[in-house]
């Protein structure tokens, strides 16, 4: 079933100088429980695409269909928790700013920081976690509000490559077993690769699709270990020629 | 336990600052030990350079004749109504500008030239307007720290995190719930340093007008000291100044503390 449909997107930035075309022609579909990766050149618009998504950016032209019953979260650039909440009114900002803390949700939440091990860090204060913490606490943030769609703007780029792993590792388990769909835009191949069932490709602005690849590996498992798989160098070639890097 | 190593290490940190201390207190001392030789030898005119040991006796005969704790008093509160004021109307100021970028570009080039001007040149003005009177010397001090405020808690403001904002826009947030969930609370800090700043300026406010108009203050005992050509009662409420102005200071740096230490 999908549960994002987009066609024809298109949005044209205007400056005093000029009118930057930034997205165009733009189309896919998200289909229930699927895991899309939007990869490109830095600086092609990827992001003004989930901004449009979730209605912080208006676009230009073209549809966004959302069924009525589908919500959407968004997961910012690094973690952006607020320094001056502990872990669990970091958690429960989203629910705050639309009432509806509740016993009930506000157990929800309790229960998400428990299962993905921040039992004892309920009342803890950002600064005193890692990297991977602060991350897994931004991810239950979004997962508050219960969205069925999870939008992830370079979520881990913030972080040094080897929490980098373990972090994808970590979010990617969670997003998988709450069953959520999820569209990450990310730059780094690898790491769309390993999370995606599907990457999709960008041109260079104004940034249109070039190629969408389902990722068929071998022997299919968490981000980490999908690194390891045959096919795994056959999809990073592909992409990589796809894109074009000047250096 | 620690090994010995460590304990020589925090033996050395102590030691260190001890020196530091110590070579505050010498510099005081030696100061006024010069000072006073100098006089005692009279080497110096006392007349026109005073001495440590006149400004304690004025101290001691204006506490005992002219009310000196009245006239600490008058200065002390003038600042605070003008400091309190200052931060008060500043801060809520810079908030409309920030929720309003319209209005912060009409207004723009006037601050920049309000704070540009030397706010002294204006005395006059309040004066004869306002009376010679207390309401005019806090308008002065309102007035100095007023608009530095506005300028960097508003900078502040308009610098909070393009992320969270976007964030708190993701999660559904009103504008006023993105000011005071998110831009007040990240701009802590810059107001707390905009308060250290105000404090000293409405207290340059309050001596800057004192000078211009007053019956009581520090800055009126300067003035008057200076109008009957004694130097002794000048450089006591310069002294008695300075003791005012670092209490005052460091009120403020508590008070900051405070306000952290409560997140932490």
């Amino acid at each position: 079933m999908s549960v994002l449909k987009i066609k024809d997107l298109r949005k044209t930035y205007h400056t005093k100088k000029d009118e930057i075309l930034a997205v165009d022609n733009f189309s896919f579909e998200l289909n229930e429980g699927e895991f899309v990766a939007i990869v490109g050149p830095s600086g092609c618009g990827k992001s003004t695409i989930l901004q449009m998504i979730c209605g912080l950016d208006k676009k230009s032209s073209g549809e966004i269909e959302v069924p009525l019953n589908i919500k959407i979260g968004f997961m910012p650039q690094g973690d952006s928790l607020f320094e001056w909440r502990n872990v669990l009114k970091n958690c429960l900002l989203g629910l705050e700013l639309t009432n509806n803390v509740t016993k009930e949700n506000k157990e929800y939440v309790l229960n998400l920081l428990k299962t993905y091990g921040l039992k004892d860090f309920i009342h803890a204060h950002p600064n005193n976690l890692s990297g991977g913490m602060r991350q897994r606490v931004s991810l239950i943030r979004t997962l508050a509000t219960k969205p069925d769609i999870l939008l992830l703007d370079e979520p881990f780029s913030a972080l040094d490559y080897q929490s980098r792993l373990a972090v994808s590792d970590d979010v990617y388990k969670i997003i998988k077993k709450e069953k959520k769909s999820a569209i990450m835009v990310t730059h780094d191949i690898s790491e769309a690769i390993s999370m995606a069932n599907k990457v999709i490709v960008l041109s260079n602005r104004p940034c249109t699709i070039k190629n969408i690849y389902n990722i068929e590996l071998e022997n299919k498992s968490t981000p980490i270990n999908n690194r390891k798989d045959k096919k795994f160098a056959y999809y990073y070639d592909l992409i990589w020629k796809d894109i074009d890097y000047h250096v | 336990m620690y090994s010995k190593e460590h304990k020589d290490y925090l033996k050395k940190i102590k030691l260190h600052n001890l020196l530091v201390k110590i070579s505050q207190i010498f510099i005081l001392v030696f100061f006024l030990v010069i000072w006073q030789f100098l006089a005692s030898t009279e080497r110096i005119n006392t007349f026109i350079f005073s001495s440590p040991f006149k400004v304690f006796e004025t101290i001691i005969s204006l506490y005992q004749n002219d009310d000196l704790i009245h006239h600490i008093w008058v200065t002390v509160y003038e600042t605070l109504v003008g400091f309190g004021l200052g931060c008060l109307i500043g801060i809520t100021i810079a908030s409309i500008l920030w929720a309003n970028k319209f209005l912060f570009k009409v207004f723009d080039p006037y601050l920049t030239i309000l704070n540009s001007l030397p706010k002294v040149a204006l005395g006059p003005i309040i004066i004869i307007w306002g009376g010679a009177n207390a309401t005019s010397i806090i308008i002065m001090a309102l007035l100095i720290s007023v608009i530095i405020t506005i300028i960097s808690v508003h900078q502040g403001f308009t610098n909070t995190d393009e992320n969270k904002i976007r964030l708190m826009k993701s999660l559904g947030a009103n504008k006023w719930q993105i000011f005071s969930k998110l831009v007040f609370p990240s701009n802590i800090g810059t107001i707390m340093s905009a308060v250290k700043v105000n404090i000293s300026m409405s207290l340059i406010g309050v001596i800057m007008g004192e000078f211009l108009t007053s019956k009581a203050g520090i800055g009126h005992l300067i003035m008057y000291g200076s109008q009957v050509f004694n130097l002794n009662l000048i450089i006591t409420g310069v002294f008695i100044l300075c003791i005012v102005a670092s209490i005052m200071y460091y009120g403020v740096v508590l008070l900051e503390k405070k306000i952290n230490s409560k997140w932490d």
